[in-house]
């Protein structure tokens, strides 16, 4: 069952939560929602339940337009981040909630019921906790037994609220990790919240990452961490270092280097301010200056524990940048505190600054 | 939270003879004011003998007042169930505009003297009342008969409910029952197997409280009861009359039986106050570690 979502908008009062978004995930994706809080990723995901309704624009299911679908009817699985299980009944009676309250003609038998109940239970490995509530569980079995809870109705799309973000890291990880597998087996499309770029790049098969109610981008997770298309997802996937410069002809002038453009941004900033980006795996160190073009900069800490190490350095005008190495690069630098290195950018993007 | 028997560190401890000042103050305070009073009103009544205190309720007036205060509490204490439920749902469901207005105007029997409370609907019902002439040439009857007394009870009592669930409700939120329409429960569905389960000791915590005063309320039903005897005099109302006419074991009698009420209710309040403060933390625990 595909998505759309065609230029929805929607505010809370003055607050304008989601600006004319539109979005299409094709059957069987599982998307992340990703931004920062207020960015309006939860607001869409709530949108495409029907949990809140749009001002503007129109959602569609499989070319269907469901925007005047309410909720109960929409078929839709959603699982909330903090789980929001019925505290009063059993594991077993969660899962069953929603094959139990169909209308009589389609509910399917009494024996049915607890059969699917106990496959789902299987499937997210909790066929001993039938009888327990919710309160007897941990945080990831709860979130585990609202996803079955989910799944039992087989809804037409899942719908997940930051579905880990209540736990803590090491289940985080498995969950997700959990949560792919799931998809994997069940090819339902799926969307989740999350504002960890981590978890989106890692288990989400495209990545939507959003801004003040806006989409800046929707990509794989390759796309959106290698390819951004603005500074703010440039910004908000990682660390960035960032150097004020004036695009000349084929070069962006930097204060101490100059660098070479394509021809794309050569036409967008002909002649203008513009801010060069570079994550801190594109930095290279050296300890004596080449042919190549770099400028000096001095170490200021090393954070050797990992696999990479961290060094960060205060440029020319005081300007902190962090460099990301190889564990045997660095050996060769012997980077201390105090030491001054020359700074060369393996790889760039320009922005509007 | 104070729940616990914590242990207070040495250092915030008073000094015994300041501790033991401060519980003998307490003690006498509440021995004064609360069980003397208490005592006195089963002496008198048993002071002239069980058989005594048993007849003051054979007298027909006074059956009947039992009949009219069970009658009231019957009445209003479902309507301020429902009352209370749907505007605690309101209130902690929804943003509206208004929302701060209504949550005071709940407030408003709290802070009106019960006499103004009964003095408004003599106002508005009696006969020199705004709807005072239509109300007579229709031939109904408010003011001095029992709809104006359930009319007063209604209004002094309707905050209990409303006011014990709000607080609940909100440290809850609305996700369950999100859940539950997303799941396709129908709306009542929802409401009573989610929202209504969820509540349920804070629910029966407001209807006792209601009950209590609803049966004891003396204010506000003496202006529009009219101590009509056999007809609109309440239990409260009944005792004052018997008093004045120096009936004091018959007086005592009937305060005995609503004093005894009043102690039932209260072991059933500290019963379901129990539950409901379990409640109330597994939902605080709940939010805080994100809960179900």
């Amino acid at each position: 069952m595909s998505v759309e979502v065609r230029r929805v908008s929607k505010s809370f009062g003055k607050f304008p939560a989601l600006k004319r978004v539109s979005l299409t995930v094709p059957t069987g994706r599982l998307v992340a929602l990703l931004g920062p809080s207020g960015s309006g990723k939860t607001t869409l995901l709530r949108a495409i339940a029907g949990l809140e309704e749009v001002d503007h624009g129109e959602i569609l299911f499989h070319g269907e337009d469901v925007s005047a679908v309410p909720l109960r009817e929409r078929k839709v699985g959603f699982v909330f981040q903090h789980y929001a299980l019925f505290r009063h009944m059993t594991v077993m009676d969660n899962v069953a909630f929603g094959l139990r309250s169909r209308p009589r003609r389609d509910r399917p038998p009494r024996h049915e019921i607890s059969k699917r109940v106990r496959e789902l239970l299987k499937r997210v490995q909790l066929q001993d906790f039938g009888g327990r509530y919710p309160h007897q569980l941990s945080g990831g079995q709860r979130q585990r037994v609202a996803l079955a809870r989910a799944l039992a109705v087989e809804p037409r799309v899942l719908l997940l609220d930051e579905p880990f973000g209540a736990l803590d890291a090491k289940v985080r990880l498995d969950l997700r990790r959990w949560l792919r597998k799931i998809h994997d087996e069940l090819h339902i499309t799926s969307l989740f919240v999350t504002h960890d770029q981590e978890e989106a790049l890692d288990v989400a098969d495209s990545v939507v990452v959003m801004n003040h109610g806006r989409i800046e981008q929707d990509g794989s997770p390759d796309d959106v961490f290698h390819q951004p298309a603005t500074a703010f997802v440039m910004d908000f996937l990682g660390q960035v270092n960032r150097f004020p410069g004036l695009v000349d002809e084929d070069r962006v002038k930097l204060d101490m280097l100059h660098l070479p453009v394509d021809e794309a941004t050569m036409k967008a900033f002909a002649g203008r301010a513009a801010m060069v980006y570079a994550r801190p795996h594109e930095l290279g160190l050296s300890a004596q200056p080449d042919a190549r073009p770099s400028f000096p900069a001095t170490v200021r800490r090393v954070h050797a524990a990992g696999p990479r190490v961290r060094i960060e350095l205060v440029g020319p005008h005081n300007e902190r940048l962090v460099a990301d190495l190889p564990q045997d690069e660095v050996a060769a630098l012997r980077p201390v505190p105090g030491v001054q290195l020359h700074v060369r950018l393996l790889r760039w993007r320009v922005f509007a600054s | 939270m104070g729940s616990g028997g914590r242990a207070v560190a040495p250092v915030a401890r008073e000094p015994w003879l300041v501790r033991a000042l401060l519980v003998a103050v307490t003690l006498g305070f509440l021995a004064l004011f609360l069980l003397v009073p208490l005592a006195a009103v089963f002496v008198e009544a048993l002071r002239d003998g069980w058989h005594a205190a048993a007849a003051a309720f054979t007298d027909k007036d006074a059956a009947s007042a039992v009949k009219l205060t069970l009658l009231v509490a019957a009445i209003v204490v479902p309507l301020n169930t429902a009352f209370g439920l749907a505007a605690a749902w309101l209130l902690a469901r929804h943003r509206f505009a208004g929302r701060q207005l209504l949550m005071t105007l709940i407030d408003l029997p709290f802070a009106v003297s019960p006499v103004v409370s009964g003095l408004v609907f003599v106002l508005l019902f009696g006969l020199q009342g705004w709807f005072g002439p239509w109300l007579r040439d229709h031939d109904i009857k408010i003011i001095f008969a029992v709809p104006g007394i359930v009319l007063a009870t209604c209004f002094i009592t309707f905050p209990f409910v409303a006011r014990e669930l709000l607080p609940l409700m909100q440290e809850q939120g609305s996700d369950a029952e999100e859940a539950a329409l997303s799941l396709g429960a129908s709306g009542w569905r929802t409401f009573f197997l989610v929202t209504l389960p969820n509540v349920k000791w804070a629910l029966l915590y407001g209807v006792i409280l209601c009950n209590a005063r609803a049966m004891g309320e003396f204010g506000a039903v003496s202006v529009v009861s009219g101590h009509i005897r056999g007809r609109t005099n309440t239990m409260p109302l009944h005792v004052e009359i018997l008093y004045n006419e120096y009936q004091f074991t018959a007086a005592f009698a009937m305060a005995a039986l609503l004093a005894l009420l009043a102690l039932g209710t209260l072991a059933a309040k500290s019963l379901v106050e129990w539950r409901v403060r379990r409640q109330l933390r597994l939902a605080l625990l709940h939010a805080r570690q994100g809960g179900a």
